[in-house]
């Protein structure tokens, strides 16, 4: 009893440890390029809870890095890693501005047709690696990399096509959008929407998939083992692409969002947001647990919004934090290193 | 345009974006032959992209008309370097190898763009003033067909590559390092009993991948770019990865998939020029690449099988 409750501790206290070292690894890299390291994290601080503004924006970049968590999660559980949740998310804010944009219909049908959209497109994106892993067993970690690139590159060119040449989307219509007055008001008029709503509620219900329904209970089969589920008669294509389906919608979700919520629009880009690469960071913090995966976002939301504020007032790269980010999800994959520590360490502590 | 002139336009462009692909793709040999999946190659490319044109803007005036070149050592250095870090965490410390690897890949770009803010206060470096040089081969330039397609305007560092994947052939198949580098990646339970250390065998090829990954973004962006940011690489590490597994893991095979690849790279950047591909949005053609790796990987090899114990850490004892 007393080994297992040890156990959980060590569970729960690997990320810790991992985030922990990840921001003294970002406090020396500041020391050692001349930087202040307190002055860059009171500055970090005051990004994420400086005014009744910057929580408010601290809130509004938590909701995607929800929605992205999920989706890394979720793929994670049964075994699939999903890279393209970039790409996924890409589309599915293309698709909910272009419902949000050139329909016009009323609110109650609007907004839960542009969100569906998005989440649709974003399914319709992570269907294709799901359909060639199921039946070719082509490695789903490559293919959804190059759908990142192929869903930068043609909504980019879809943006340019229809809007003449030009490089942003029209803007969405009231009934489409997801600000709030309220929500906005209350928060010294930040950007915060309801997309923080539409998060949470995704959190319940990959919980309720994943935890309440037969086919939760086969996606994690086989993610469990493979070969065990197939001798007990499940489909295993059909299971890895329903989940990477699943997954890839609440990638969409996350996109509809920025584009719902936040934005109310769409520009090119010449990069990716980074949002689908840090939500692997969220769903490994988050052990790939739906409650996990709000620590997870509120951590690396907060980190990432917050960082916007260092460059002002500490003078230091906001990059610093893309660092931070990288290293926990390092140390968390070293997890078996901090593990074997922290046993040796508990041991030690028995013997005295 | 005649079918031969756009084979004499095309040719040497896809030969100038195959190089740094078949430079990082034999890195990728390298690391999943001895048994440690490799996808940190995007990351060690970044970084040797951005070492090799921030030397070549600070030693211009030191190494003159050699910068570019030395540029590639340096860059090949650090990326090896770099690469130990992926191999600590997943030989000593068994982590999941591609997790490790995007971890790896998201420090890399997050560390050269920390570095390019903090050295030139702005979001990309300045423009190198010496990329590495194109010149036409002596003698072979002038045999018809052939020269102006393989040997007019090539640069040194696409012969450099082919070298190296030649060499790279040699020492997997040739020599007693090659064979014990197989080994560790198909059994190494079997090799650890003939008395070869699994563990040094892996940290050395994961460190060569690194250093191999380096020398091909160095190229990459003292050739294409001639500046460093943060789309500089975009990609070229993961198509390096594809190359390698369209090659079956084989360094004369990923040579191939490299120059395919960078056939549909170049596709994509003289498309506009050639008839029948200018009717597509340049928008479009700037995802064939992807497109086409994906239809390569569908399409052509089938099932394609890596070496066995690729991804597995070497447990000392266990079955």
């Amino acid at each position: 009893m007393s080994t297992n409750m040890s156990n959980r501790m060590i569970n729960l206290l690997v990320p810790a440890i991992a985030v922990i070292l990840g921001l003294l690894v970002g406090a020396i890299v500041m020391l050692v390029s001349g930087y202040d390291p307190v002055a860059g994290y009171i500055a970090l601080w005051q990004g994420i809870f400086g005014d009744s503004y910057a929580i408010g924006e601290t809130i509004r970049q938590i909701t995607p890095y929800i929605l992205a968590g999920l989706a890394v999660a979720f793929a994670f559980r049964t075994g699939l890693f999903n890279i393209g949740v970039e790409g996924q998310l890409i589309v599915g804010w293309f698709a909910a501005v272009y419902v949000g944009a050139a329909f016009d219909l009323p609110k109650v049908i609007h907004l839960p047709l542009s969100i569906l959209a998005g989440a649709a497109a974003g399914a319709l994106w992570a269907f294709l690696p799901g359909l060639l892993k199921a039946k070719m067993k082509i490695h789903e970690v490559i293919v959804t990399i190059m759908m990142n690139y192929i869903a930068l590159h043609v909504v980019n060119a879809l943006i340019k096509t229809w809007s003449g040449g030009g490089d942003k989307t029209e803007r969405i219509l009231e009934s489409a959008s997801l600000r709030s007055e309220f929500l906005s008001s209350l928060t010294d008029y930040s950007r915060l929407h309801y997309g923080i709503i539409v998060a949470l509620l995704m959190v319940v219900v990959m919980w309720f998939i994943l935890e309440k329904t037969t086919t939760g209970f086969e996606l994690k089969a086989v993610g469990f083992n493979e070969h065990a589920s197939q001798y007990a008669g499940m489909k295993i294509g059909k299971n890895i692409i329903l989940s990477m389906v699943i997954s890839g919608a609440f990638a969409g979700l996350a996109g509809a969002m920025e584009g719902l919520g936040t934005f109310g629009n769409m520009y090119t880009r010449g990069g990716f947001t980074g949002i689908g690469f840090d939500g692997i960071a969220v769903a490994l913090l988050g052990a790939n647990t739906p409650l996990g995966v709000i620590f997870g976002a509120v951590l690396f939301g907060s980190l990432k919004y917050g960082a916007l504020n260092m460059p002002n007032a500490a003078q230091i790269p906001e990059e610093v934090v893309q660092i931070v980010i990288a290293l926990v999800i390092f140390f968390v994959a070293c997890g078996y290193a901090i593990r074997l520590f922290l046993t040796k360490m508990s041991k030690k502590k028995g013997e005295k | 345009m005649g079918f031969l002139d756009i084979l004499y336009f095309m040719v040497p462009v896809s030969i100038a974006y195959a190089a740094p692909l078949i430079f990082t793709a034999l890195g990728g040999v390298f690391s999943e032959r001895s048994g440690v999946v490799n996808i940190a190659l995007e990351g060690l490319m970044v970084m040797g992209a951005f070492i090799g044109i921030l030397f070549n803007l600070f030693f211009y005036d030191t190494f003159g008309s050699w910068t570019p070149w030395i540029a590639l050592i340096a860059a090949m250095v650090v990326s090896g370097v770099f690469a130990i870090l992926h191999a600590v965490a997943s030989i000593s410390f068994r982590a999941d190898q591609v997790v490790s690897g995007v971890a790896i890949n998201m420090l890399g770009l997050a560390i050269a763009l920390f570095l390019t803010k903090m050295i030139f206060d702005k979001g990309q470096t300045d423009f190198i003033k010496k990329a590495i040089p194109n010149f036409d081969v002596p003698f072979l330039s002038d045999i018809p067909v052939i020269g102006p397609m393989f040997f007019k305007g090539v640069y040194g560092s696409s012969i450099l590559a082919i070298a190296v994947a030649i060499v790279t052939w040699y020492v997997i198949y040739k020599t007693p390092f090659g064979l014990r580098l197989r080994a560790v990646g198909e059994h190494p339970m079997a090799a650890d009993t003939m008395g070869v250390n699994v563990n040094k065998i892996r940290y050395i090829a994961v460190i060569i991948s690194g250093a191999l990954a380096g020398i091909g973004g160095a190229i990459y962006s003292q050739t294409m770019t001639r500046d460093f940011g943060h789309a500089t690489i975009n990609g070229q590490g993961f198509m390096a990865l594809a190359a390698m597994i369209f090659g079956k893991w084989h360094p004369i095979g990923a040579m191939g998939a490299a120059i395919f690849f960078g056939f549909a790279q170049a596709l994509a950047v003289v498309g506009p020029s050639i008839p029948i591909i200018k009717e597509i949005p340049t928008g479009y053609l700037h995802a064939l690449p992807y497109v086409v790796t994906i239809l390569a990987l569908a399409g052509f090899i089938g099932k394609a099988t890596g070496p066995k114990a690729n991804g597995k850490p070497y447990i000392k004892g266990s079955r």
